[in-house]
């Protein structure tokens, strides 16, 4: 194994150039943008007092729309239907957080460490059969309905038609080829959300018996022996990875998956600006490095997230809901 | 069957019509189908400006928009990024910049009110004929970002990080160029771009 951990070593950087080459679009018109390399900092001269904001709120969110009858409906029907009409009907787990959570992203504002706060997280990916029972109820997510600024052309373009699987799309095996506003739109429909980057790497340093078991030279190998599968075989169901210690199943193994802030994830020039001038501008203080070298497998979603549009689609970038603790968000 | 074993299903089935209707009614996909399915004005996004009117996206139809991102506690870029639209507005000509409409959304909804937004208005004289100062909610914000193709994280002081970029749009919504150059002057290609909007229209 340890060869095998070599050789991933030496062909890391080119590994990342190819992800980000095969995560562009082949698809549409549109090409990438230019990003300028300028930061904010400091705000202290921006003439207006933080102060002078505070104690007004925000626009409600969506979920906040829902009303008490729709609530109460919703509570109605799943009581009266019980649960085989719902069998697509998602199972969440609770995650306790960390207060100090360690993340292989070492901005240098917070020097890596994040406050992951108790959350919910979807036991497994979302499957097809419940992206199909989604895209059923809401058409203006299904295939060929979807405005392509939201979802690029090769959208579920595994599934036989706008409302069957066919296939090349099992009902248990995880979606993919979705975009990140089919999959935000996915979660609000759920009264939840996407996971954020930190929530999803919490979740995923766990194994069967540790929070964290990103130390353990095996944990790693074990991971790392899923990136070196060939990505054409067709893709398991969803469940059959091993639950953690929180019972969730999947989060290596089977598809990278959306994060919210999957945008916010610029990795630094000393890995990245060589590949590509033109796609990683942070600096300062908001500069991100990476703590930990050795942690190829979660370095590489990075890598894979961060080269994606919220428009593309591709066959091996699924998606699991999050949400806060106790329920929907308010 | 009998009527005593129907009677549930009914209304299992009547509750089940009820929560689906009512789910089908989220706002995510504009309801105005007649955009063109590349628009950014697709996006139902609840807004408002700096004096507290709600509007949406789709209102700027039929006006050719200047459109980017910042927060008005910014110190560095932000005002460069009101510089960089003001130096477009000022190379055009009275009959072009009449034509023109500039809309900044805030990145940082929790700080930035309708008060914070109009005092930048007013303190960097924004004609509110053309500018648009904007607000949303923190889940919107992401999303404009990403049609913009502006990406951003907060930084733990309370600051943002951000790709900085004028995006301009045609009057259906449409991206048609955008410039990183920030400054009051003008990158030519970019004004080129913003000219040849205007004399479409």
């Amino acid at each position: 194994m340890s060869v095998q951990l070599a050789t991933v070593s030496l062909v890391g950087v080119p590994f990342i150039a190819a992800v980000r080459l095969s995560a562009h679009r082949t698809t549409g018109s549109s090409s990438r943008w230019p990003r300028s390399g300028l930061r904010d900092s400091t705000a202290a001269g921006a003439g207006l007092s933080r102060e002078s904001c505070r104690g007004v709120n925000p626009l409600p969110h969506e979920s906040q729309r829902l009303t008490a009858p729709s609530v109460a409906a919703l509570l109605l029907s799943l009581l009266l239907l019980g649960a085989p009409a719902f069998a697509a009907e998602p199972e969440w787990a609770a995650l306790p957080g960390a207060e100090s959570f360690t993340s292989v992203l070492r901005f240098e504002d917070s020097d890596g460490k994040v406050r992951v706060a108790p959350f919910e997280l979807m036991t497994t990916p979302v499957s097809n059969a419940q992206f199909l029972a989604f895209v059923t109820t809401h058409a203006e997510w299904r295939r060929g309905t979807a405005p392509v600024i939201f979802a690029e052309a090769r959208y579920l373009e595994n599934w036989s038609g706008p409302l069957s699987l066919g296939a090349q799309a099992m009902p248990q095996q995880p979606v993919t080829q979705v975009s990140w506003f089919a999959a935000q739109a996915y979660c609000e429909a759920q009264g939840a959300r996407l996971p954020t980057w930190a929530e999803w790497e919490y979740a995923a340093a766990a194994d069967a018996t540790r929070n964290d078991a990103r130390s353990d030279p095996e944990w790693r190998e074990r991971i790392l022996a899923w990136y070196s599968k060939p990505s054409n075989e067709a893709l398991a169901l969803v469940g059959q990875g091993e639950a953690d210690i929180h019972g969730v199943h999947d989060l290596h193994g089977l598809v990278w998956e959306w994060v919210e802030d999957y945008a916010a994830m610029l990795v630094s020039s000393d890995n990245r600006q060589q590949l590509d001038p033109d796609l990683l501008q942070f600096c300062g203080a908001g500069a991100l490095s990476t703590d930990d070298r050795e942690n190829y497998a979660v370095l590489m979603r990075i890598a894979m997230l961060s080269a994606l549009e919220a428009d593309d689609t591709t066959g091996n970038v699924g998606f699991r809901c999050a949400r806060d603790s106790a329920g929907a968000r308010p | 069957m009998n009527p005593a074993a129907v009677e549930p299903l009914r209304r299992s089935l009547r509750a089940l019509l009820l929560m689906l209707t009512l789910l089908g009614s989220g706002n995510v996909v504009a309801a105005a189908t007649d955009l063109p399915p590349d628009s950014v004005y697709q996006l139902d996004a609840p807004l408002s400006d700096q004096e507290g009117h709600a509007f949406q996206l789709a209102d700027k139809r039929g006006r050719v928009q200047l459109v980017a991102m910042f927060y008005t506690s910014c110190a560095y870029v932000c005002p460069l990024i009101i510089d960089s639209a003001k130096g477009i507005e000022h190379a055009l000509g009275d009959a072009e910049r009449e034509k023109l409409g500039l809309l900044l959304v805030s990145l940082d909804p929790a700080r930035d009110d309708t008060a914070a937004l109009k005092y930048i208005a007013d303190k960097r004289k924004l004609d509110p004929e053309h500018w648009t100062l904007a607000r949303t909610d923190e889940a919107n914000v992401r999303k404009i970002a990403a049609l913009l193709g502006v990406r951003y994280r907060a930084l733990v002081d309370g600051e943002f990080n951000h790709t900085s970029a004028l995006v301009l749009l045609d009057g259906e919504g449409r991206k048609l160029a955008s410039s990183a150059r920030l400054g009051a002057q003008p990158d030519p290609e970019f004004l080129a771009a913003v000219r040849a909007a205007l004399l479409a229209r």
